[in-house]
């Protein structure tokens, strides 16, 4: 069965996708942000909230990205067995990631790891980052999530010994009190357990694209609890609410490892999702 | 307390700031984040003088969005990037140039000697960058666009520039330190 979509049908897509990604925060990370600036009693963490929910509004009435920093071009995809393009899908979002880049327009991030040349259109060797997943069907659902650096650059990742569980916690903790206000709270924090060294990021990646209003598993509450009690609050001046939300993803694991790893996400918890092809 | 402050800024606009005080900002603000800072620093070394004066000068810690058009440069989105990558070359630059403030997020490690009595440290409210594209009436000049555009230099004329909570005065109070110090504290007790 063919798909039936053009490359450049497709290309508008992603490049829509983008836009709405960098413009527009989903309504849950958006409620989550609102429910903790009622919470709020520190004033200067309120007046930060206040700055935040008003920015949000500012980005979607101009249509401009709400925050400078517009990431590190990441894309998740889930490709039916079915769904058959007829054209090189990679290069297109490639092509897409150019395209949005001049029209939204985007930061030029990418640089070069060591020159730190900038490519000056948001792709390069290994940019964009497109995490592929075989599923059945004739679908291909592509999610954009544009990553900023501050939020990104406190992240971690530890191989525990296996009998150390219990200091998973602890080793969350560390790393959100190393973080302070850099990564600008209220965060999200993505937590992959298991796995190999490789799959624990990448199951850390994935768990801050769960809805911040799903139910939470009792291991997650305890570390927001935690992490909420550390005080450190919005932009890290203090107040109640220091994440919004803690996502667990696990993986089995060799039995001698334990990888663990902690992805930060700041308040502008982007991403957008956009489906191709029909159901069966 | 709030200030409304005009650029450039004098020693004693800043003395009378207290950490925790809310600060607007009118004037003249650069920006510099980590090449910039590199190269001025680079510059001092070799005794070279800079295309620009920072003199009384603020230095927001920022790597703007702009857009070229033909009449010249657009701001889209300019929030404040994370301080803490300039902490180590901050102290040095203090010494050199007579720069009364610095905005940024998420605070600086290390610093509050270098500021005192001569420069605070102003929080802007980090990814607010739609927020403060607004306060900026306009893009004066850019200098070092060869390091690409958010690590550029641009000159900016901002009016009535925050809410900017102070974050560390030019008294030695750092209310970043005294929030991770009270954190370390719970980290301490969960532990």
């Amino acid at each position: 069965m063919s798909s039936k979509i053009s490359r450049e049908d497709f290309i508008r897509s992603i490049a829509d996708l983008l836009r709405k990604a960098e413009i527009e925060l989903p309504d849950d990370v958006v409620d989550a942000l609102r429910k903790a600036e009622a919470a709020e009693e520190n004033p200067v963490a309120k007046s930060q909230l206040q700055a935040i929910l008003k920015n949000i509004e500012i980005a979607k009435k101009h249509g401009v990205p709400m925050c400078q920093d517009t990431g590190i071009m990441i894309f998740f995809a889930e490709i039916g067995t079915g769904f058959q393009p007829g054209f090189d899908i990679e290069a297109a979002i490639r092509e897409a990631v150019i395209l949005a880049t001049a029209e939204i327009p985007l930061r030029p991030n990418a640089v070069d790891p060591l020159t730190r040349k900038n490519s000056g259109n948001n792709t390069g060797a290994g940019i964009p980052d497109i995490h592929w997943k075989l599923v059945p069907g004739n679908q291909l659902k592509i999610t954009a999530a544009p990553k900023g650096a501050g939020s990104e650059n406190m992240s971690s990742l530890r191989m525990f010994n296996p009998t150390e569980s219990g200091n998973i916690k602890n080793f969350v903790l560390e790393t959100i009190v190393n973080a302070g206000g850099m990564p600008c709270p209220p965060l999200t924090i993505g937590i992959g357990i298991g796995g190999s060294f490789d799959a624990a990021a990448r199951l850390a990646k994935e768990a801050l694209l769960e809805p911040l209003n799903a139910p939470m598993e009792e291991m997650e509450t305890e570390i927001l609890e935690a992490v909420n009690a550390l005080g450190i609050g919005c932009m890290g001046l203090g107040g109640s609410t220091t994440a919004l939300a803690v996502n667990v993803k696990t993986a089995h694991c060799h039995t001698a490892s334990l990888p663990v790893a902690v992805n930060i996400q700041c308040w502008a918890n982007r991403h957008a999702s956009v489906v191709f092809g029909e159901e069966e | 307390m709030e200030h409304h402050l005009q650029t450039p800024l004098k020693i004693e606009d800043i003395k009378k700031l207290n950490a925790g005080d809310i600060v607007y900002i009118s004037g003249e603000i650069l920006t510099a984040r980590d090449e910039a800072h590199a190269r001025i620093l680079e510059m001092d070394k070799k005794k070279e003088e800079l295309p620009f004066s920072l003199e009384g000068g603020v230095i927001y810690h920022c790597g703007p969005l702009m857009q070229q058009t033909e009449i010249g440069w657009n701001v889209i989105s300019a929030g404040p990037t994370t301080s803490g990558r300039m902490s180590k070359m901050t102290p040095p630059l203090l010494k050199a140039h007579g720069v009364r403030a610095i905005i940024g997020k998420g605070g600086m490690k290390g610093v509050t000697d270098a500021l005192k009595d001569r420069c605070v440290y102003l929080a802007y409210t980090g990814g607010c960058a739609a927020l403060a594209a607004e306060l900026i009436r306009e893009v004066k000049t850019v200098y070092w666009l060869d390091l690409g555009m958010p690590e550029a230099v641009w000159v900016l004329r901002v009016e009535d520039f925050g809410p900017l909570i102070v974050g560390i005065d030019a008294k030695g109070k750092d209310i970043f330190a005294d929030v991770r110090e009270n954190a370390q504290k719970q980290l301490g007790k969960q532990e």
